[in-house]
């Protein structure tokens, strides 16, 4: 038990580090799973067929893969990333924007096509439409899936502990080396500091699908 | 040019065409649902479609601001052909207002923002000048002190009030109603039809698709009765609820005034 104590600096930087790959991926997978949710209900077929393509590539694809792809393949292709965080980040985000254009869309088609229909039959273009009226709505039933896809995120952060970056999972690996009484202890501690960032997620999800879901 | 009084009488002084529909065709899948339909509405016309369920009514409609694609046939909305897409056709959809029998408030905007979302988004308004006209159409149509409310919180009568302002928000040249009163209890059906009449009578240009047979006695110059996708019969309202020529008309009368 001390020596989970003495371990607490080593936990905190795998935490930091966790932490920061799962916000900066988590962001980033939010910003272009809605850009890709909005492809797949483009009037533009290619837009449509791109956006498919590249969804059923993420979901399909384990992530172990991915990260090989970018950690691995690309740079022996000739592209050179920085090694850690920087293929990390990008493995996390290409998979994950899967999994948030899936929710996002089933959103949008969960808004009454009235909405849409009213919204254009005041002159608004295609993309205001979306914008103005079917996308906000469309997030109101969207958050709990969202958040599930981002506390899975939380846990597939753990998959670069295989590629030479040292979060959580990686660290608790470490610890149960360095301190092998203890394995159980440096795991609980690691599961801990998981839960540390997944809990709040789930309450923050609560508190704002209460918030959100004031009204139709 | 305001018609008022009788609206036989205000017949003669109704404008150039406004909507012009030619040899319009549309299918879904196997099924033809507008057959050859040639239409003329003129500037202040207040048009009547009546007909059977499944005749076509809505589907003519929405094909006149397009929310239906057509399969051949030309709609022209004053003088200009009706695009197929783009910035054209939101631009065209704005000169169009459109009142839904399920009325469509945007649920996540309050009452005052449903009416001000199109003239600052499609006409480029100011807020303030948006929200002072908006205010006006809402004290017009009877609401003004709804305006900070959800769409959720009012009566059916009430958001569907709301949405004629929303529609009229836009300036329209021309308004389609889609059974605006169908989807309402008996005792809101005559708020949403009086803001109508009024309407009527200030020379706007209408289509209505309505079974509300005293809307049209009152409002309506012309009735076009509408059958599997036809139009069967046109004629002036009185002549069409007292002495309807074709049996199908007789037929579907009938049935309607023993209710
Ligand atoms: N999106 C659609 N896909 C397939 N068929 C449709 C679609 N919309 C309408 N129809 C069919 O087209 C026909 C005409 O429909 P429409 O809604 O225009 O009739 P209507 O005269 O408005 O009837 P109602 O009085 O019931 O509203 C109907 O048989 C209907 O089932
Ligand atoms: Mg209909």
């Amino acid at each position: 038990m001390d020596s989970v104590i003495e371990a607490l600096p080593k936990f905190w930087d795998g935490f930091t580090t966790t932490l920061f790959l799962a916000v900066v991926s988590g962001v980033l997978s939010l910003v272009f799973g809605t850009i890709l949710a909005t492809f797949r209900v483009s009037p533009l077929k290619s837009l449509r067929i791109v956006g498919a393509t590249l969804v059923e590539i993420g979901r399909n694809t384990p992530l172990t893969l991915v990260f090989i792809f970018f950690v691995f393949i690309l740079p022996s292709m000739g592209y050179i990333l920085p090694l850690g965080r920087v293929p990390a980040i990008i493995a996390l985000t290409v998979y994950t924007s899967a999994f948030v254009c899936e929710a996002v869309r089933s959103g949008i088609n969960s808004v009454n096509v009235g909405q849409a229909e009213a919204a254009r039959a005041i002159g608004l273009g295609s993309n205001q439409t979306l914008s103005l009226v079917v996308l906000p709505q469309a997030l109101r039933t969207v958050v709990p899936p969202l958040i599930n896809v981002l506390i899975a995120l939380t846990k597939n952060t753990s998959v670069a502990a295989g590629f030479a970056v040292v979060e959580l999972t990686a660290t608790g690996r470490g610890l149960a080396r360095d301190y092998p009484p203890d394995v159980i202890w440096m795991l609980l501690g690691v599961a801990f500091f998981y839960l540390v960032i997944t809990i709040p997620s789930g309450t923050l999800a609560g508190y704002i699908e209460r918030k959100v879901v004031f009204s139709r | 040019m305001e018609h008022s009084g009788s609206a036989t009488a205000a017949n003669s002084r109704l404008g150039k065409p406004l909507v012009e529909l030619k040899g319009v065709n549309k299918h879904f899948g196997e099924l033809h649902v507008l057959k050859d339909i040639d239409l003329t509405v003129r500037r202040g016309e207040v048009l009547v479609v009546i007909g059977p369920s499944g005749s076509g009514k809505s589907t003519l409609c929405r094909a006149i601001n397009r929310l239906e694609t057509i399969d051949d046939g030309t709609i022209h909305i004053d003088g200009q052909l009706l695009p197929e897409e783009g910035k054209g056709l939101a631009q065209l959809r704005a000169d169009v207002g459109m009142v839904f029998q399920s009325f469509n408030l945007f649920a996540h905007k309050t009452v005052l923002q449903n009416v001000m979302l199109g003239p600052i988004k499609a006409r480029g308004l100011k807020t303030a000048a948006a929200k002072e006209e908006a205010m006006g159409l809402l004290d017009r149509v009877g609401v003004a002190n709804q305006s900070h409310k959800m769409p959720a919180q009012l009566s059916g009568g009430q958001q569907q009030r709301v949405a004629i302002a929303r529609a009229l928000a836009m300036r329209p040249k021309v308004m389609l109603f889609d059974e605006p009163t169908s989807a309402l209890d008996p005792e809101m059906i005559n708020e949403v039809l009086d803001v109508m009449v009024q309407l009527a009578s200030e020379g706007m240009t209408m289509v209505v698709v309505t079974h509300e047979m005293g809307f049209a006695r009152k409002a309506a110059h012309r009735v076009v009765f509408m059958d599997d996708g036809l139009i069967v019969e046109e004629a002036e309202p009185e002549k069409f609820f007292t002495d309807p020529t074709s049996e199908r008309a007789q037929d579907f009368l009938s049935k309607i005034l023993t209710h």
